[in-house]
């Protein structure tokens, strides 16, 4: 228990290692073409563009209020999708050093956090260009965006932990989470409303990945989050919180064995 | 002042293969009490280390003999910290510094400054530390503007001097290595000699795993002879190559 801790803890001091190696993650990205990781913000871009067009015609929504709401669901679902795929390889990419090597391990899940959190600066731009040209102005409610950005993090961690460590011991996991994650994406109200789905409320609400989307979504569109939403993501914050730190606590010992 | 204190340290390591790697299959076994999918449910395990208590002073250079798979780098591991032991405890004062693969952890894409960086910090360095250093090393590797360049293009000679450059730079109490370090090309060699001679001679502890037993009789004063992860002789380097030359005849 102490151990786990120690490591969650010291790992979190060493801010300036994982941030550095976050950016080296992304620079790489930035070394391999002239306009780096603004290469996946365009096919971003050009996808947000598209599915707000066909689905506004799809759904008879009006575009002006549509395609912000697509482009705010899918620049937040990417974060959020995005670290739950690559939490699957994180430790097992890090087994060499993890063999021969004593630094924390959380110091490899806090750099693939830090890594998305920087890709998503870059989404950011999508958001702004949308917000102007669909005239999207900023209200009181994006107060409350740090705060749901910090919750998503947290969040973040413990996935990637958690995840990490049941991909270094199952090697099909993996290949699990990549069909889960695809069925998320079709079941949580991004390229859809809550609204759409009449009688059908507790599909949508009882989906935690819609709360998690709605904390950064709703600051964005001028809403703050409900309280069910705040309830809904904070319970599973601590949730799972719980079970990966007993979790970590219990396997910790045996991750070099595994990668 | 180092020291290490191994008291009844083993090490098994689970053999993992395609079915319990799998998670499908290991649900399958414990549901069907291991009937459906045989192998899942049965873990292989390996005893690379059985019992091994010693204690290593201050100023102790000790040479791990023993035949491939005899436990050297397992044992080496467990000093470094990263294997957790199974049985037993392993009280050790002193920060432990591995060179078993001095390029761990350097990123390709990077230049070699940055690359001084990051394998700095992942030998535990702080950013003051390396700060204080930076220069040093950058000298000491004498590839000039090639620093500013990714490590990508580098050649392996010139890789091998930076990896060697940085990882040489701290002064570690315990010195942890697994065959001695290859130091890149010619020019480079004479210089890099005197700075393992340094090294060592700082150290408060040296553990070097090697089969060059001439090397081993020249730095080591100690030695442990390991066979299939026991320990067979521990003492004077003269006394325990001749017990491992008396085992193979």
């Amino acid at each position: 228990m102490r151990a786990a801790a120690e490591d969650l803890i010291s790992g979190l001091t060493r801010y300036y290692f994982w941030s550095l190696l976050a950016w080296q993650d992304v620079k790489q990205r930035y070394r391999r073409s002239m306009i780096g990781p603004f290469w996946l913000t365009l096919s971003m871009g050009v996808m947000i563009g598209m599915i707000g067009v066909l689905y506004a015609g799809l759904f008879h929504q009006e575009i002006g209020g549509f395609l912000p709401y697509v482009a705010a669901g899918i620049i937040l679902w990417t974060l959020i999708s995005s670290i739950i795929t690559e939490s699957c390889a994180t430790l097992i990419t890090a087994g060499s050093l993890i063999k021969q090597i004593e630094i924390p391990y959380s110091v490899y899940i806090y750099r693939m956090v830090a890594r998305n959190y920087i890709v998503l600066a870059h989404n950011a731009l999508i958001w702004i260009l949308v917000a102007l040209v669909f005239g999207v102005a900023p209200r009181w409610s994006l107060v409350a965006l740090p705060f749901s950005l910090l919750l998503i993090a947290a969040n973040g961690v413990w996935i990637g932990l958690l995840l990490s460590l049941l991909c270094a011991r199952f090697r099909d996991i993996p290949l699990i989470m990549a069909s889960l994650v695809q069925v998320a994406f079709f079941v949580t109200p991004i390229m859809w409303r809550p609204g759409d789905l009449p009688g059908r409320s507790a599909f949508v609400f009882a989906n935690p990945f819609y709360h998690f989307i709605e904390l950064g979504r709703g600051p964005l569109l001028g809403a703050f989050p409900t309280l069910g939403t705040w309830t809904v993501t904070l319970a599973v914050t601590i949730l799972g919180w719980g079970i990966t730190f007993l979790f970590f606590a219990r396997f910790r010992p045996r991750l070099a064995y595994w990668v | 002042m180092a020291r290490i204190e191994l008291q009844g340290i083993s090490v098994t390591l689970p053999i993992y293969d395609a079915q319990t790697r799998s998670l499908k299959s290991t649900i399958a076994a414990i549901g069907t009490g291991g009937r459906l999918v045989r192998g899942a449910a049965e873990r292989v395990v390996v005893s690379a280390l059985d019992d091994i208590s010693v204690t290593f002073e201050h100023g102790d250079r000790v040479a791990l003999i023993g035949h491939n798979g005899a436990g050297k780098t397992t044992l080496l591991r467990v000093l470094a910290g990263t294997y957790q032991p199974a049985r037993g405890r392993m009280i050790r004062e002193g920060r432990a510094t591995a060179f078993f693969d001095i390029s761990a952890g350097m990123e390709m894409e990077a230049t070699g400054y940055e690359n001084i960086v990051i394998r700095s910090l992942y030998m535990g360095m702080t950013l003051r530390e390396i700060r204080g250093v930076f220069d040093k090393v950058a000298e000491f590797t004498e590839l000039g503007s090639y620093l500013a360049m990714p490590i990508r293009t580098y050649s392996l000679g010139m890789m091998l001097r930076l990896a060697f450059s940085i990882s040489t730079s701290v002064k570690p109490e315990i010195l942890l290595m697994d065959e001695w370090l290859s130091v890149g090309d010619a020019g480079f060699t004479e210089k890099a000699k005197q700075r393992i001679d340094e090294i060592i001679d700082g150290s408060s502890i040296m553990v070097l795993a090697s089969h060059d037993l001439k090397l081993i009789r020249r730095i080591c004063n100690k030695a442990l002879l390991l066979s299939h992860g026991q320990m067979l002789a521990f003492g004077s380097t003269g006394e325990v190559i001749m017990a491992s030359e008396a085992m193979v005849s």
